[in-house]
């Protein structure tokens, strides 16, 4: 198992959210969506100029910037 | 019964995408938008209802996923539960996406309102295998749980049943106390214990949810209690850093982060216990998914995207010209019936050109409006809108817009030809205020459809060999001008970092016809009923200052003289009619040539009225500065007359041209007066064109500016700020051509 960060999963890969970094407004709607350690999450795909990403997280899709993303530390497996 | 005779005040809360609206427009059949993008719902809305002689009055908080103190929706839902103390809360959850949507839940209990839950939506649950057994979690979380459909209205009673029962047993606020771990509980515990004996802000708020606010530092919280008692609050605040400090030190994290990982592993506690149970394994997104693979395909996305976003606007202009054609032909037949009925004078002038027209104005935008809502709310029901947020949004950030600033840029003229007031408006389905503020400052830059005709004619006077590539390059100079000018306000008045995106995609749905109704109603009656008095009011004002003052009774001497010579030799009988203004009924060429130069005459006494009007006199007025971009009072005049509406441009330019009546769609006589005064050259032209495309945008969209943002310091701004930067530029393009000797 490696961590990642969310902005450098490739889509159709899955991960565990291990943790996330971000502070202030940012970090609460990181949360309320339920980004959270210990949930698992699954890269649906990217918007046409690669950003934003989208992923499959708690049965709904959530979408979020390539610099939001960059606070969300996730577990994958290896060579995935 | 003296509690049932009473009126029962009860909320509404849930997260977007959760079907709240449209459950509170089947239990109230009030007048309430339905949405598929998050956090629509900015106002608070209010219905009555009642059950079995109880009178309900029910309140429909903004949609949320959270209630913290950064955006304005989770604020007003706060405080409303803070302040109005409803009986219950009636929190909508939807069954198919349950895990989050009782984050929501368990912040209302944590605050310890009275809760019932609303558990919507159970069919689609269903049909992906999911079933929830109600009971069970109603016993899990302590409150009543009841099933609903809102779609068609199914469980309404039940739920509004139980929420009477929960409102009567008389139930007070108990605060769910959950577990935060080792690291925060002892300190929570002191703190609760501390806020209750001095009794800090416990008029307000349970000692225990100010205490994990101040842990969480939560500034409306932290302010209130600052306010009340500072030593306290102080001494709580030192409490509370010994636990931030120690909880970055040893776990790299933050007490908010901390508290919410507990609440999430209470709802996950919940999942595992027997409440959902999984009949088979259904993606309750696999229908969703398959429709996404081809709409937010990276190459057939964007191509889609920009066929939906051209049939909108193709529905919204081509459609609404059948019906705004009525409402023209009926305003006229009222206005040529005022004439026939009104003596010749002021008071005619007023009701034909201020009134009627002015009424005219307002309705001829009511099936633009609705047409654009209907189309919006139909892409925002079906989910569509998210998605072309989310495709577009990295274009949009680089100037500090946001994916859906798109929608308004397009409906007000981003293909040429729209119209600003619907656009303004569709600024709506944006969340976060600074990029939609920038978005509806810039947006008037468009080439609409009143501006296209004005640009037009002098495209055909002075650049006819290249009409096309001219209105290209128009439509493509308004994008830079809109863009690159958001970034300006975006990193000057408007400075700040970009709100969150975080957008849900909530899963394609079909729209229900009665919401789509319900909202786009409600629209245009705010439209009508507020915008529109305004409109009446400044339409009545710009019509005062182009008729009045009159000319003096010496000029008008002048001009009476005129005629007297003109029809001195004719044959009495022929006199009367030519004065009057009739056609000559006679074949004779004396009569002919006399009805010419009368109709001559005519028309350069309007525009000696026009001059000497306070509109004319402004047009002189601002000669001084008008003169640095080639303009002179004629010009002016019909910018000014501009302000009513863009097309008017023309027809006052064809007053101040002596041409008489001009109107928009046949301009072909004022281009050729323009081709041939000595004044205007092709320079003068472009930077005219320059000037109407930035210049303030009308009052209409002034209007609607101050209606959106909710304050005439923006509608004033727009007006001040867009004609700086008209005449900046028109300025700069004059001079530079005039020193490249053009």
């Amino acid at each position: 198992m490696k961590t990642v960060l969310l902005r450098h999963m490739q889509p159709k890969q899955s991960g565990v959210i291990v943790k996330v970094t971000a502070t202030g407004e940012l970090g609460w709607r990181i949360r309320d969506m339920g980004l959270v350690p210990g949930t698992p999450l699954h890269v649906q795909g990217r918007a046409p100029l690669k950003d934003p990403v989208a992923i499959r997280i708690r049965d709904f899709t959530l979408t979020l910037r390539n610099n939001e993303a960059d606070h969300i530390h996730v577990e994958v497996a290896d060579g995935s | 019964m003296s509690a049932s005779a009473k009126e029962h005040l009860f909320a509404l809360a849930g997260n977007p995408n959760c079907g709240k609206t449209t459950l509170f427009n089947a239990i109230t059949g009030a007048r309430q938008h339905v949405g598929n993008y998050p956090g629509i719902t900015v106002e608070k809305k209010e219905g009555l209802c009642s059950l079995d002689g109880h009178t309900i009055r029910l309140v429909d908080l903004p949609g949320t996923y959270s209630l913290t103190a950064y955006s304005l929706e989770e604020l007003v839902a706060r405080d409303f539960l803070v302040h109005e103390r409803p009986e219950v809360v009636i929190n909508i959850v939807d069954a198919s996406n349950l895990e989050r949507n009782l984050y929501l839940t368990v912040q209302l209990l944590e605050l310890g309102v009275p809760v019932v839950v609303a558990l919507n939506m159970v069919d689609v649950a269903e049909s992906r295998g999911v079933r929830i057994h109600c009971d069970e979690l109603s016993r899990r979380l302590g409150v009543p749980v009841v099933p609903t459909v809102a779609r068609r209205g199914e469980g309404k009673e039940s739920l509004l049943k139980a929420a009477v029962q929960t409102s009567e047993s008389g139930r007070k606020w108990e605060p769910l106390r959950l577990s935060y771990g080792a690291d925060i509980d002892p300190t929570l515990q002191d703190m609760e214990q501390i806020i209750e004996e001095k009794g800090l802000l416990t008029d307000l708020y349970p000692a225990r949810w100010t205490a994990l606010k101040i842990l969480e530092e939560d500034e409306q919280v932290l302010g209130k209690a600052r306010e009340a008692d500072p030593d306290l609050t102080q001494r709580l605040l030192s409490l509370a850093a010994k636990v931030i400090t120690h909880i970055q030190k040893t776990l790299d994290s933050y007490p908010e982060a901390i508290i919410a990982d507990h609440r999430y592993g209470y709802i996950s506690g919940l999942m595992r216990q027997g409440i959902v149970e999984q009949r088979w394994r259904g993606d309750r997104l696999l229908w969703s998914d398959q429709i996404d693979r081809v709409l937010t395909n990276r190459f057939f996305g964007p191509l889609i995207m920009l066929a939906v976003l051209y049939g909108v606007y193709q529905i919204t202009f081509t459609y609404s010209e059948i019906p705004v054609g009525w409402f023209e032909a009926a305003f006229s037949a009222l206005g040529s019936w005022a004439e026939s009925v009104l003596p010749e004078g002021p008071v005619r002038s007023l009701v034909i050109s201020g009134i009627i027209n002015g009424v005219g104005g307002v309705v001829g935008f009511v099936p633009l409006i609705f047409l654009m809502f209907l189309a919006i709310a139909f892409l925002e029901d079906t989910g569509y809108l998210a998605r072309a947020a989310y495709m577009l949004d990295r274009v949009f950030r680089i100037f500090g817009l946001h994916g859906n600033s798109f929608m308004a840029f397009i409906i007000s003229g981003g293909i040429a030809g729209g119209c600003a007031v619907p656009g303004v408006m569709a600024t709506r389905t944006l969340r976060s205020s600074r990029e939609r503020l920038a978005t509806l400052l810039t947006a008037p830059f468009m080439n609409c459809g009143a501006k296209v005709p004005v640009l037009a004619m002098l495209i055909a006077a002075f650049f006819s060999e290249n009409r096309a590539q001219v209105m290209f390059l128009l439509t493509l100079l308004a994008w830079i001008f809109a863009l690159v000018l958001a970034k300006l306000l975006r990193s000057t008045i408007l400075r700040g970092p970009s709100t969150p995106f975080l957008l849900e995609l909530p899963p394609y749905r079909i729209p229900t016809f009665k919401g789509l109704m319900i909202h786009t109603w409600e629209r245009i009656w705010q439209y009508v009923s507020k915008a529109g008095t305004t409109i009446l009011a400044i339409s009545v004002l710009l019509w005062a200052l182009m008729a009045f003052p009159g000319l003096p009774e010496e000029k008008r001497a002048v001009f009476e003289k005129g005629r007297q010579e003109v029809v001195a030799g004719l044959p009495a009988e022929v006199r009367a009619p030519l004065l009057a203004g009739e056609d000559p009924a006679s074949s004779d060429p004396a009569v002919i040539q006399a009805a010419t130069a009368l109709a001559e005459l005519s028309r350069q006494e309007a525009t000696e009225a026009l001059k000497y009007s306070f509109a004319g006199r402004m047009g002189r007025a601002l000669e001084t500065f008008s003169r640095w971009c080639g303009f002179d009072w004629r010009t002016n005049v019909a910018l000014v007359g501009g302000f009513a509406a863009k097309e008017v441009i023309i027809s006052t330019l064809g007053t101040a041209y002596s041409l008489g009546q001009v109107e928009a769609d046949q301009s072909l006589s004022l281009s050729q007066r323009l081709q041939q005064d000595p004044h205007w050259k092709p320079l003068t032209a472009l930077a005219a064109m320059i000037f109407i495309m930035l210049y303030s945008p009308c009052f209409v969209t002034v209007t609607c500016i101050v209606k959106e943002t909710g304050s005439w310091k923006w509608g004033l701004f727009s007006m001040a700020f867009n004609t700086t930067v008209a005449f900046v530029f028109a300025t700069a393009v004059y001079q530079g051509g005039r020193l490249l000797g053009f």
